[in-house]
């Protein structure tokens, strides 16, 4: 069994905000590297999460056994963040000068934003914070491609189709294929790889 | 097919809730039966399941006193039974439980229950361990996803074996936490249930079932408890990994081995410290304690919330002195290990980090300071607040807007379930008291008699229908029978909405999905002897009026039920029933009298507010399409057309 990591354990954060399905997305991922022989560890919160909270859920990858579901602060590997500041909260705790980053470029506004009590940080600002925090970061527009496929949560799949392009981890198209056929059942398959695709060449060097 | 479907010998990657199901499966488990909870729901729900499959008996309970007395019927009739909860399930379930260990059981039995260290989501971080010292129960802790299969299995083989009905903890980061599992085999053949009560009372296997005659009884729990540390003391799930001659010992159980390893690991440590990792929490074995502690002379002791082990361990200490030697303990009472909120591996490492003298920085100082700096953008907090279409913002803008009206200082009494958010400042901070299941209703009730002591505010309760049935129905009957002038307020939404939509009386199919008779709310209240009014929370001004009319009423109890279904439920999840339009010309956002009014005051997230244009506009990717905010525009601004 000779799938090599990078590290070990291969610690990665997906991030959002409730109700933006990344539940799903880590255990879609966690699926696949299992079926590559590795342990996977995976912690979330839940709960409150459905209700506009922030939501994370922790993987750890690892050739030897269950690691701690809570990654320790400053050693994220790879954040996959569907939401821009929550990819910065992420970092700010986790992230350390080695950690890439994939992120979604569409805010959701916390309450005290709507209610106009804080602001939502400034998009350009935010952009480069996270070029500084991060080895090497891509801001992809995964929801409105996603509501161009016709529905929010492709932004999910495409995210993990430009993780999977980078080639840090041992997966490919053809794994996920084979995962989105047993999890979602074959007539969901095409358009979510089509998401999949499109995410793949969102972050192509 | 359900997901408990595993291959024998493989690993799969599982949430603890769903390994703990495996070992019940893999042990041949029967009767399962509990009430939902965050973090405990999907083990019963994962049973329900698989319940065809498996030729299971499951059902979610009307509360979890009641879930345990099923299952321990299961027991006593030769079924092996599980009862899952969350902590507060177990003081519910506390009464019966007592007598239950009086009583022994006969099949396997486990109560599996489930904590919530930081309450994460709940409203408490009780500690359950404790009953099992109160109620001299055995209790087991699983330490990974591998042991929380494992180790159910063992747990009903532990309870035949006492004849005793056997406590399993979890806690959230396990039952929610997902990982490596090995599958075991299933046992294969059929069950018959039977209960044999012909013997005498003294009779364990066919006599009639009771905690009487206690004396004896309870001689008989203590041996059974004495039987179980006999077979602690062997205990596979109670493991040393170190030196043998260590600097500092830890003990710990339960997700903190999985903490500790880590810390170790990040301190690079592991060769300096020795880890007795304990399955068997209560009661503990002491020679395999007396062993470990002539390892070294400073203890630390790694658990969550309360110090159940720390204390113990320190009891066992002072016994052994002679032989063992004067201990250093370093943990919760010695300040190493906090004594409130839940674990991680950072707390522990530092923990450590002080107890060995290590310096330990988790990045470079560089890159510390670069994140300091860019803290501030992120100051804007994540508040938790009803989902957009929720049918409970709609309730409480009208019982605010009606409680205003009136101008008497009224107040609500909330309850636990989504609508607890409302005590929150997002939710219009509307909740004045929050407890127990069912306190609201019984707290209003006391309230309302205080008139006669000058209290001249009004007083309402809210409850959901899950709980309704839960542990409102008897403060209700207080309530009518004692004339409290209180009004209850249910708020209806069709299922038990914050851990996932699991039936309840009310519903019209139980957990097995079959279709049963459902308890009609309205007219249980009526029964009651309760005036009961019925209305569609997203029709604001009738419920704002229904509810006054309550508050002007003082004679006595009323309920007034608002019925709409969640905004997550499967019917109406994804569906919109109106296109809602932010109408431009009309929304004079920052410049008319109403100041924002929809997204200020109403504040549903659907509902934003662009600062380029100084106008309200619809979030298409939010928006639930309940067209609620269209009669809260005091401008009209906002409309609605519905959707064919
Ligand atoms: S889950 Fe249902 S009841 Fe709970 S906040 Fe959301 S819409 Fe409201
Ligand atoms: S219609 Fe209005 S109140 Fe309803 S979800 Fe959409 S924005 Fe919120």
């Amino acid at each position: 069994m000779a799938v090599e990591l990078k590290h070990d354990p291969y610690n990665l954060i997906i991030t959002g905000v409730g109700g933006q399905g990344n539940v799903l997305a880590s255990r879609m991922l966690g699926s696949v590297l299992t079926s590559q022989g590795l342990w996977v560890t995976i912690g979330e919160t839940f709960g409150a999460s459905q209700r506009g909270g922030s939501v994370m859920s922790h993987l750890r990858l690892s050739q030897q056994g269950s690691w701690s579901p809570q990654i320790p602060s400053g050693q994220a590997h790879m954040v996959l963040a569907l939401e821009p500041l929550e990819a910065l909260r992420v970092l700010l705790k986790y992230g350390n000068p080695g950690s890439q980053a994939i992120v979604n470029d569409r805010p959701v506004l916390p309450y005290a934003a709507i209610t106009g009590k804080a602001p939502y940080p400034d998009t350009g600002e935010m952009r480069e914070q996270l070029a500084k925090l991060t080895a090497r970061a891509w801001t992809i527009p995964a929801t409105k491609t996603a509501l161009e496929l016709g529905a929010p949560i492709y932004a999910n799949i495409i995210m993990l189709g430009a993780l999977a392009s980078l080639g840090e981890l041992p997966m490919n198209r053809d794994d996920f294929e084979r995962e989105l056929t047993r999890s979602l059942g074959p007539a969901k398959v095409p358009r979510n790889l089509e998401a999949f695709d499109l995410g793949a060449s969102m972050v192509a060097a | 097919m359900s997901n408990l479907d595993m291959t024998p010998g493989q690993r799969h990657t599982v949430m603890g809730n769903q390994a703990i199901c495996r070992g019940a499966l893999e042990a041949g488990v029967r009767v399962v039966a509990g009430y939902p909870g965050t973090p405990s729901s999907e083990i019963i729900e994962n049973l329900a399941r698989a319940a065809d499959e498996y030729g299971l008996y499951v059902e979610w309970s009307v509360n979890e006193k009641v879930s345990l007395e099923v299952a321990a019927a299961g027991s006593l009739a030769g079924m092996r039974s599980l009862c899952a909860m969350k902590q507060n399930g177990v003081n519910v379930a506390s009464d019966f439980l007592l007598h239950l260990a009086g009583s022994g059981v006969r099949a396997g039995m486990v109560l599996v229950h489930c904590d919530d260290p930081g309450a994460l989501s709940s409203v408490n971080e009780g500690e359950s361990r404790h009953f099992a010292r109160m109620l001299e129960l055995p209790q087991l802790e699983p330490g990974d996803f591998q042991e929380a299969k494992d180790m159910t299995k063992w747990a009903f083989e532990l309870s035949e074996e006492l004849g005793q009905v056997v406590m399993l903890r979890s806690v959230t980061r396990l039952s929610h936490a997902s990982g490596g599992v090995v599958a075991g085999p299933l046992p294969q053949g059929e069950a018959k249930a039977r209960f044999e009560h012909h013997g005498t009372l003294l009779d364990t296997n066919r006599g009639p079932v009771s905690s009487a005659p206690v004396s004896v009884k309870h001689a008989r729990q203590q041996e059974k408890l004495a039987r179980a540390v006999e077979l602690f003391e062997q205990s596979p799930f109670n493991t040393y990994q170190g030196p043998e001659e260590p600097e500092l010992l830890v003990i710990t159980s339960s997700i903190c081995q999985l903490y500790v390893k880590e810390a170790l690991a990040m301190l690079d440590a592991a060769g300096r410290v020795g880890v007795l990792k304990l399955g068997t929490t209560w009661p503990l074995p002491p020679k395999l304690i007396q062993k470990n502690l002539q390892r070294c002379g400073r203890i630390m002791v790694v658990e969550e919330v309360i110090p159940f082990l720390e204390e113990n361990l320190k009891i066992l200490a002072a016994e052994m002195a002679a032989e063992v030697g004067p201990k250093e303990f370093l943990a919760k009472r010695e300040g190493y290990i906090p004594s409130t909120g839940e674990l991680n591996p950072d707390l522990v490492a530092e923990a450590l980090a002080r107890a060995l003298d290590i310096q330990y920085q988790p990045r470079p100082a560089e890159y510390a300071a670069l994140a300091q700096a860019a803290a501030p953008s992120t100051d804007s907090p994540r508040e938790l607040a009803f989902c957009p279409g929720c049918p409970h913002r709609a309730s409480f803008w009208s019982l605010k807007n009606a409680l205003a009206l009136d101008g008497r200082d009224g107040f609500i009494c909330g309850d636990i379930g989504c609508y607890a958010m409302g005590a929150r400042p997002s939710n219009y901070g509307i909740l004045k008291t929050l407890h127990a299941m069912g306190s609201g209703t019984g707290l209003a009730s006391g309230f309302g008699q205080l008139g006669r002591f000058g209290m001249d505010q009004p007083v309402m309760a809210v409850s959901g229908d899950s709980t309704f049935y839960h542990a409102v129905i008897p403060a209700l009957i207080n309530a009518v029978h004692q004339r409290s002038p209180m009004s209850l307020v249910v708020l209806d939404n069709s299922g038990t909405a914050m851990t996932g939509f699991q039936p309840h009386p009310g519903t019209q199919n139980n957990a097995m999905g079959q279709p049963v008779p459902p308890v009609d709310l309205e007219a249980v209240c009526r029964t009651l002897g309760a005036e009961v009014t019925v209305c569609d929370p997203f029709d604001l001004e009738a419920t704002r009026e229904a509810a006054l009319k309550m508050l002007a009423d003082q004679s006595k109890a009323k309920v007034l039920i608002l019925r709409q279904l969640c905004a997550l439920s499967p019917e109406r999840k994804g569906k919109k029933l109106y296109d809602v339009q932010v109408d431009p010309d009309k929304c004079l956002g920052g410049q008319c009298g109403c100041n924002r009014f929809c997204t200020r005051a109403f504040g549903c997230p659907g509902l934003t507010w662009e600062r380029e244009t100084g106008r309200a506009s619809i979030d298409e990717v939010i928006c639930a399409g309940c067209g609620v905010c269209a009669s809260v525009c005091p401008a009209g601004a906002i409309t609605k057309t519905e959707r064919g």
